[in-house]
């Protein structure tokens, strides 16, 4: 894997993908403004939707185990999962115990975290993904590179050329209905002939022991419902206490997505077929999966954990909006993603991640469930600088300026002493290279200082 | 009633600009304070806490509240040293019960210069005008950590033909995040050159703000595309000093 700075090096020179990610963040940024400022009092929807998400974090194990005796009573069968690995070889258990030769796939960023269409892959089972975006990614052979739109990184023209080149019978006309019509066809008779459906879960309601999917496409009704078995995979976290907490935590889900009231589609799914349903998978299998969130509860990330997958952090994220999603190297991008990617991938692989960062604040200011991702992403910085993980330069530069500056009569000299270098550097009021600054100055200019510093010169009786 | 207040320098106006210091003396007694400076002062310790070097900051935390604790009040030019000592030195301090006191004592009455004049003096300038169209900047941490978004426009709507236009983004970060700019240049960049355009295209003469840090990025940005525009900390045209060198102007 290539380090940040090259994969960062990459997506500003990439012009496209910056003209990508501004039309669908801005799309959304704007959206998300309209819908927040009808609702009538989002600040006090926050505060419920974050007070549900550490109510359901703290009495964890109690709504885990409802969820999963409603789920059985209901007919579903539960697993448990404590690894990504762990979770990938219940899911091709399963797979294999139904004979399954193809899975459809209903887009899951934790199918994504556990790795699991590379597990798919390595056990020899086809997947045809369903959502949109996701068909985008498979037949591109990439990743994602945003939670909420996965092909987020590429432009309606790049798609159109890839289903050409990829369909077997593509859209003539250039337009988007034209290019949908294509993958529908495409992707109808995949879908309806595949022996397992996959999902991820958005929630998971404890005292019904239901499956709660959004989607706009209606992808994962057709992908769940007519194959045999139906497997859903979500973290430990999705779980709500009842419907009424669900229905609040879906209000802000698409509002802080896309700026929607609600998803075109909802679905909760209650137990495979019944004796009187129509339709329906015989069996369904809940695989519950843990992958590091018990250890975020007791490691001072518990606030993590009441996040909700809207992506709203990353669309309104000045780096992000910037580098795009893949830059970041983990599963998930953006502020949520900085704080994630060392739970899954270490600290030393991802460090980096968390310095990448302005700690403007703005990520908070929208998310919907009031994660302080600043303060969680100064708790890596701190945690690196700890275990020793900075690199030198930083450690020495940082402990030198700091030793100096505990000792005032020694800062006013060496202050003064900066200030008469900078003023011979400087021409017309400006440096143009400064030496240890050369990040600075290799973009902007650095404004010459005045001939004294202010606590010389007040020293010396200037007062205005 | 004459309210004695101490100024905390920061770090960046007394190395780059002591202009905007004095400024702050300048309005500060304008509006019926007595001013002091406190020796002991050097930095906040911000860029050690943004760091991760919590031991760093901790020192100089207990630096700052030390030189700071005996006044009333503690008035800052920068949102993000007074965001600082308000929000964040109370967290180091977390669990320290020796300490604690003393940093939420301190973080109680250290006050953003804009947010003091405006809110707590009920200050307005008098007799001061500049025939310019400006346009402005809400910095990060003084916009969200301390809410400072109405009190420097209604400062500046006194003073006397001045027009401000509105910043397309103006609460969008402008790519400076401390060390971050120099962490990573070019995300930094990238940035700044989208403030920096938006910033002419609002056709104003002025840019204003008021972070020192978050001006010397955008100004430095400005003037290596050649703008024409002219960086000045909100307290300098406040205090009647609009008519001097902007920032990267000599004297």
């Amino acid at each position: 894997m290539s380090g940040f700075t090259d994969r960062v090096d990459l997506a500003l020179a990439d012009r496209i993908l910056k003209v990508a990610v501004e039309r669908t963040a801005g799309t959304a940024e704007a959206k998300r403004a309209v819908a927040v400022d009808a609702f009538p009092d989002f600040e006090a929807a926050r505060d419920r939707a974050a007070a549900i998400k550490d109510h359901v974090v703290a009495h964890l194990g109690a709504y885990l185990e409802q969820f999963e005796a409603k789920a059985i009573a209901a007919g579903a069968k539960v697993h448990w999962a404590s690894t990504a690995d762990e979770a990938c070889r219940i899911v091709i258990d399963i797979c294999k115990a139904a004979g399954a030769k193809s899975v459809a796939r209903s887009k899951s960023m934790l199918g994504e975290e556990i790795g699991l269409p590379h597990a798919l892959a390595e056990a020899g089972i086809g997947r045809v993904e369903t959502d949109l975006a996701e068909h985008i990614i498979q037949l591109a052979d990439e990743r994602p590179s945003h939670i909420i739109w996965p092909a987020m990184h590429k432009t309606r023209e790049q798609v159109s050329a890839l289903f050409k080149a990829k369909h077997r019978s593509p859209h003539e006309e250039e337009t988007i209905a034209a290019m949908a019509e294509s993958a529908r066809r495409e992707l109808r008779t995949q879908m309806l002939g595949a022996d397992v459906g996959i999902s991820g879960a958005n929630f998971l309601i404890a005292d019904t022991g239901a499956v709660c999917t959004v989607t706009n496409e209606g992808n994962a009704e057709l992908s769940l419902v007519p194959p045999r078995v139906h497997i859903v995979t979500a973290g430990i976290e999705k779980i709500v206490p009842s419907m009424p907490h669900a229905i609040h935590m879906l209000r802000m889900l698409a509002r802080s997505a896309t700026g929607a009231t609600l998803t075109q589609y909802t679905t909760f799914y209650t137990g495979p077929k019944r004796a009187d349903d129509r339709d329906g998978p015989e069996e369904m299998h809940i695989v519950l999966v843990d992958n590091g969130r018990t250890k975020m509860r007791e490691e001072g990330l518990a606030e993590m954990l009441r996040c909700i997958r809207c992506g709203a952090c990353m669309n309104h994220c000045v780096v992000f909006r910037q580098i795009g999603g893949h830059a970041y190297g983990g599963t998930y991008p953006g502020p949520m993603g900085a704080v994630l990617t060392p739970v899954f991938d270490g600290l030393k692989q991802s460090r980096e991640l968390a310095s990448a960062c302005t700690l403007n604040g703005k990520c908070q200011e929208v998310c919907p469930v009031r994660i302080p991702l600043p303060t969680l992403l100064r708790g890596w910085r701190e945690k690196s600088w700890r275990e020793g993980l900075e690199p030198t330069s930083m450690r020495w530069g940082l402990g030198i300026w700091a030793w100096v500056a505990r000792r005032p009569a020694l800062y006013r000299f060496g202050t003064g002493v900066a200030v008469r270098v900078m003023q011979i550097l400087g021409k017309k009021g400006w440096i143009s290279r400064l030496p240890l600054a050369g990040g600075w100055t290799r973009y902007r200019d650095m404004p010459k200082p005045a001939p004294q510093t202010f606590m010389n010169q007040y020293k010396k009786g200037r007062r205005t | 009633m004459t309210r004695k207040v101490a100024l905390f320098v920061t770090c960046l106006v007394d190395l780059m600009r002591p202009r905007i210091g004095f400024a702050a003396i300048r309005a500060l007694e304008a509006a019926g304070c007595e001013v002091v400076v406190p020796e002991g002062q050097t930095c906040c310790g911000q860029p050690a806490l943004n760091s991760g070097d919590r031991d760093h900051a901790v020192a100089l935390a207990k630096q700052t509240i030390a030189a700071l604790e005996p006044y009333e009040a503690v008035v800052v030019p920068s949102g993000s040293c007074a965001g600082t000592i308000r929000c964040h030195y109370p967290e180091l301090f977390e669990h320290d019960a020796a300490w604690l006191p003393r940093a939420h004592a301190v973080a109680g009455k250290t006050f953003e210069i804009m947010a003091y004049l405006d809110e707590v003096c009920g200050w307005r300038p008098e007799g001061v005008s500049l025939d310019a169209k400006a346009t402005y900047h809400d910095s990060c941490s003084g916009l969200r950590e301390l809410g400072i978004k109405a009190q420097p426009r209604r400062l500046l709507k006194s003073v006397e033909g001045l027009r401000l236009a509105p910043l397309q983004g103006e609460e969008t970060c402008c790519g400076f995040g401390g060390t971050f700019c120099v962490k990573y240049p070019s995300i930094s960049n990238a940035i700044v050159g989208e403030k920096a355009d938006a910033i002419d295209a609002t056709g104003a003469d002025l840019l204003l703000a008021a972070d020192l840090g978050c001006l010397m990025n955008m100004a430095g940005k400005l003037n290596r595309k050649g703008s024409k525009v002219r960086a000045f900390h909100a307290i300098e045209l406040i205090a009647g000093m609009g008519d001097g060198p902007a920032i990267g102007e000599e004297a």
